[in-house]
Formats: structure tokens, sequence, C-alpha cells
């Protein structure tokens, strides 16, 4: 694989990333628990899409051709998008979301703190403006993990399915392949053993404040990286691809 | 027509343009009347938030997706300025949104139109918003401090979503014959329903006379309601939309554009509950109002510990 195709390929992870997350936030848009938190998770989905748009839109200028960021969003199929396990799950609720949300922005803040340093321009330009988002992300999501493992009987009990349900999705965002090892040496792209160390740092700091348990000796489901995904992918896709698929070569 | 003391004063301030404060004397109709009026405005905001919604996940690029969303994002803001504004004539939020819940309290009848195709997001932005804009920019000079201040803000962020409604709506009418289709069809279901949002007739109104002489409005539905079909004609021809309206034609001796009446029969109808989506829009608010509960509690309960 050429150095663009590696770049493209890890770009489309990066963006299929944020943009699956800040989809399924999205969804929440409207029945949030409270005004304030509705606002804050629309907040949150803005963002990640935000940092979607940029990466696809590099993506679609390695591409070339016709190619943008809308015909890569819309127009790949379940197999080709590349975003982590993790990203995809339904919300759940409000525990599950927030869960999810917060393991994500974790790594999300550590893996742009890495690419700050990134040898290639844009990414490194991408990663410097979202890092700023994503330490509020990391910060709203932390006060969370801690006001619902501390709040009420009820809280702590979800929380603690909430991580138990998803912890088996967390593996996969570290994964890599050997494009993607030859772009870290190359100092494009960043070090997941490094982003992981750190990772697992914080988030065993966390979650010891939040009076949560990690589970221990969870099965690790992989293969986003090779397009093997959940089922919740496909529907999500359905619904939102929808309208170009319908009326294709139009212009919205 | 006050006759005691603190009465005469109350009316000379709003003789005088002088906003009434919080914590200002005021009649308790006055107070009444505004709490009806303001929890209204922010029930529309909340509850207008789910037919846009729909569209969110559907949005055709990633740029309307954006842009959907930091819209739907901004009534939430419009909804909670709003209620604070309700809280400073003492009532509290919980209390409001109970009102709502149990239909004690409306809100504004569009939002009981279904969103049907991605086209809708443009009519709505385009007309729906255009509708509210003409009663709050009027709203910006009404006579409670709070309430005028929180139109202020409003306002602004409610022209930027009229021209992305409309700009939705000028992508589609330069599109495939499909896209004006849909573009026409969605003018075409939200015009009557918008025109409605202006309420009833001067003649018909029962809250208008005593809002006007207090200031709480500050111009008739009938007046706000012809200043918007003046505008939306003029913008519509130059998108080559029509309007579903035989009697519409402009009026060289008013000024004005004549339109037809108003199926009132339709809007008392949806008023009353029988619109296409009244239920499940109370049952979205309040299904989040109840899932909700207990992040609630668990939010209360961390910050009573700590």
């Amino acid at each position: 694989m050429s150095q663009n195709d590696s770049l493209y390929s890890y770009c489309l992870r990066l963006g299929d990333n944020s943009l699956i997350l800040g989809h399924r936030l999205s969804e929440w848009c409207g029945h949030g628990p409270f005004l304030e938190e509705d606002i804050a998770l629309t907040n949150i989905a803005l963002d990640l899409v935000g940092q979607s748009r940029m990466f696809l839109q590099y993506a679609a200028e390695l591409k070339g051709g016709d190619s943008t960021e809308d015909s890569l969003a819309y127009l790949r199929e379940e197999r080709e998008y590349l975003n982590a396990l993790l990203s995809e799950q339904p919300n759940g609720d409000f525990a599950v979301t927030n869960s999810k949300n917060y393991l994500f922005s974790v790594f999300n803040y550590h893996l742009y703190s890495e690419l700050s340093n990134s040898k290639d321009e844009k990414i490194k330009a991408i990663a410097e403006k979202s890092i700023k988002e994503v330490a509020y992300h990391v910060r709203h999501c932390g006060k969370w993990m801690v006001r619902l493992g501390k709040g009420t009987e009820e809280s702590h009990q979800r929380l603690q399915d909430a991580v138990n349900d998803i912890w088996m999705y967390t593996d996969d965002m570290f994964e890599s392949d050997e494009n993607t090892d030859l772009l870290v040496e190359q100092g494009m792209a960043a070090n997941l053993n490094k982003v992981r160390s750190n990772w697992l740092k914080d988030v065993t700091e966390q979650l010891k404040e939040a009076t949560i348990d990690i589970p221990t000796d969870t099965w690790m489901m992989k293969g986003s990286l090779q397009g093997k995904h959940s089922e919740h992918l496909g529907f999500l896709l359905a619904e939102m691809q929808t309208i170009p698929r319908t009326f294709p070569n139009s212009e919205w | 027509m006050g006759e005691s003391k603190e009465e005469l004063a109350f009316q000379e301030k709003i003789d005088n343009d002088i906003k009434i404060e919080p914590k200002d004397w005021m009649p308790d109709e006055y107070r009444q009347m505004l709490i009806r009026q303001v929890s209204q405005h922010a029930h529309s905001e909340i509850v207008g938030m789910l037919p846009e919604g729909n569209w969110i996940t559907r949005a055709p690029s990633l740029r309307r997706k954006v842009g959907l969303l930091a819209k739907v994002q901004d009534e939430a803001g419009h909804g909670l300025y709003l209620y604070s504004a309700t809280e400073s004539l003492g009532i509290d939020r919980i209390k409001l949104i109970q009102q709502l819940h149990n239909g004690e309290s409306k809100y504004s009848n569009i939002f009981n139109y279904p969103t049907l195709t991605w086209a809708d997001i443009g009519a709505i932005g385009w007309l729906v918003d255009g509708a509210a804009i003409m009663n709050q920019v009027s709203l910006q000079r009404t006579s409670y401090g709070p309430y005028s201040r929180a139109m202020v803000r409003i306002c602004k962020e409610e022209s930027f979503h009229q021209r992305q409604g409309y700009e939705i709506m000028t992508a589609l009418s330069n599109g495939t014959d499909k896209q004006k289709a849909m573009a026409q069809d969605a003018t075409n279901r939200f015009w009557w329903p918008s025109l409605m949002m202006f309420g009833p007739s001067d003649k018909d109104s029962i809250h208008s006379s005593k809002s006007m002489i207090w200031k709480i409005k500050r111009e008739s539905n009938d007046e706000l309601r012809q200043q918007f079909v003046d505008r939306a004609i003029a913008q519509g021809e130059l998108i080559g939309m029509t309007f579903p309206d035989p009697d519409l034609k402009w009026n060289e001796e008013t000024g004005h554009y004549d339109f037809g009446e108003i199926d009132w029969a339709e809007f008392k109808n949806v008023i009353n509950g029988n619109g296409p989506c009244n239920k499940e829009r109370i049952r979205a608010r309040v299904k989040a109002d109840v899932d909700g509960k207990w992040v609630r509690d668990a939010a209360l309960a961390y910050a009573n510990n700590v």
C-alpha cells in the first residue's frame, strides 16, 4: 500500500470514529434528561461531526477524483466503514451513553495529543484544533461518571452495568495494522501503545473515583479495522444515508 | 383603568415604555398573562425541537447535519432563557413542565404537524421561523424586561435559522425535478399552519386587548400575519414556489396581499389535541422526563453529598 493510501485509510478511521460517535449522540437531541444536558450532548455531537468533516475532507483530497466528505460519509457501505466498535454501540440509557463517550473521549484526547506532533501538517492541524474540544468532552463526561457512580444506588448500578456491558469493545479502539504501523514509524500516525497506557491510567483513576469496578477477564471483541462491525452499524448507516441513496446525484 | 396608587404607577411606567422588572409591583392579571404567554413560548421551543430533530440523523449532507443540529440546539437554549424569564415571575420550571405534560399549558400548534420529507426542514426554517420572527421582533419591545431581553437574543438566532431554512429551499428549488416537487409539497403543507401561528383574528382573540394595553403584545395578530404574508410571497416568488391559496393576490389599494380565509375549525381542532402529532409530541417529552429522572436524582444526590 502506498503512503497516500495508508494515510487515506488512517483518515477514514479517524473520521469514521467521530462521525459515528457524533451521530449516535445526535440521536439524543431533544430527548436529554434535562435541558442543560440536552444542550451539552448536542455540543459534543457538533464537535465530533465537525472533527469528522475535517478528516473526511482530507481523506477525500487524498483519494482524489470526485470524492468528497459526503461521498465518503454517505456512499460507503458497512464493510467499508472503519470506525471502532465502541462508537457504533446503541445509546442505551444515559449511563451507557456517558460511559461510551467518556471512554472514547479519553482515547481521543491521548490520540490527538500524539497527533499534535504528527509530521503530516494537516493531521497535526486537525489534532491541535480538536484536542481543545475533546478536553471539554473528557471533563464533562468524566464529571458525570463521578456523579452517577456516587449519586444514588440506582445510578451507581446503572453505571456499573453500562461499563460492564461496553468494556468488551474498548480494546478494538487500539487496533493497528501494518500500514498504520508504518505511518507511526514515519511520524505521521499516533503510537497506539502509548495512547493505550495513558488511556488506561486516566480511566482507572476516574473509575476509582466514581467507585466503579473495571471489569476483569472480559472477552474483547475486535475487527473494525477490517470493517467487521456489530449488527448495529448497518441500521445506523441505513438511516443516515437514506436521502443521498434515494436521490442520487443531487445537491442539498 | 388603574385605581390604586400602585396600579396608576404601573400603568404610567407602561405608558412611558419603562420596562417592568421582576421585583416591581404588577397586577396579578398581568403576571398571570405573562406566565401563560412566556411559558407557552418556552414550551414551543422545546416541543419544536422534536419535528426537526426527526431529521438530524437523516440530514442529506454533513454540512446540513451540523446546521440542523446547531439549530435544534439553539431552540433548547431559547427554551432555557424563556423558562428563566418565566421563573422570574414566581413559578418554577418543574411546575411549568408539569403543565406542559398534563395539557394545562399549550405550545405552538405548528409543531403538531409532521415533518415528512427533508424539504420540511427547509419550509419550517423559512415559513415557521419566518412567522415566529415577526412575532418575536415585535416582542423585543414587550413591557416585561426579562421577556424583552430574552427576545433580543432569540431574534438574532432566529433570523439565522430563517436564512438557513430559506437556503435549504433555494438549494431544492435549484435541484432536480424531484427536489423541486419536494420543496413545493412542503410549502403547500406548511403554508396554512404558518398563517395560523399568529393566532385567532383580532376580532376573535380573547387575550389580545388587555395584552395590548399592557404592552405585552405590541402588534395585533392580524397586523403581524399580514406582514408575514407580504414578505413570504416575495421570498417564494424568488425561488419559484407557489402558495396553496386561490384568493392570494396583490391589492393596489392597501399595498398588501389579500389572502383567503383561514380554516379556523382545523386550528381549533389541532389546539384541542386532534392534530396529527399532538400525542406523539407530548409522549416524547414525557418519556424524556421520566427516563431522565434517575439522572437528575443522581446529580442532586451527589451535589448534596459533596
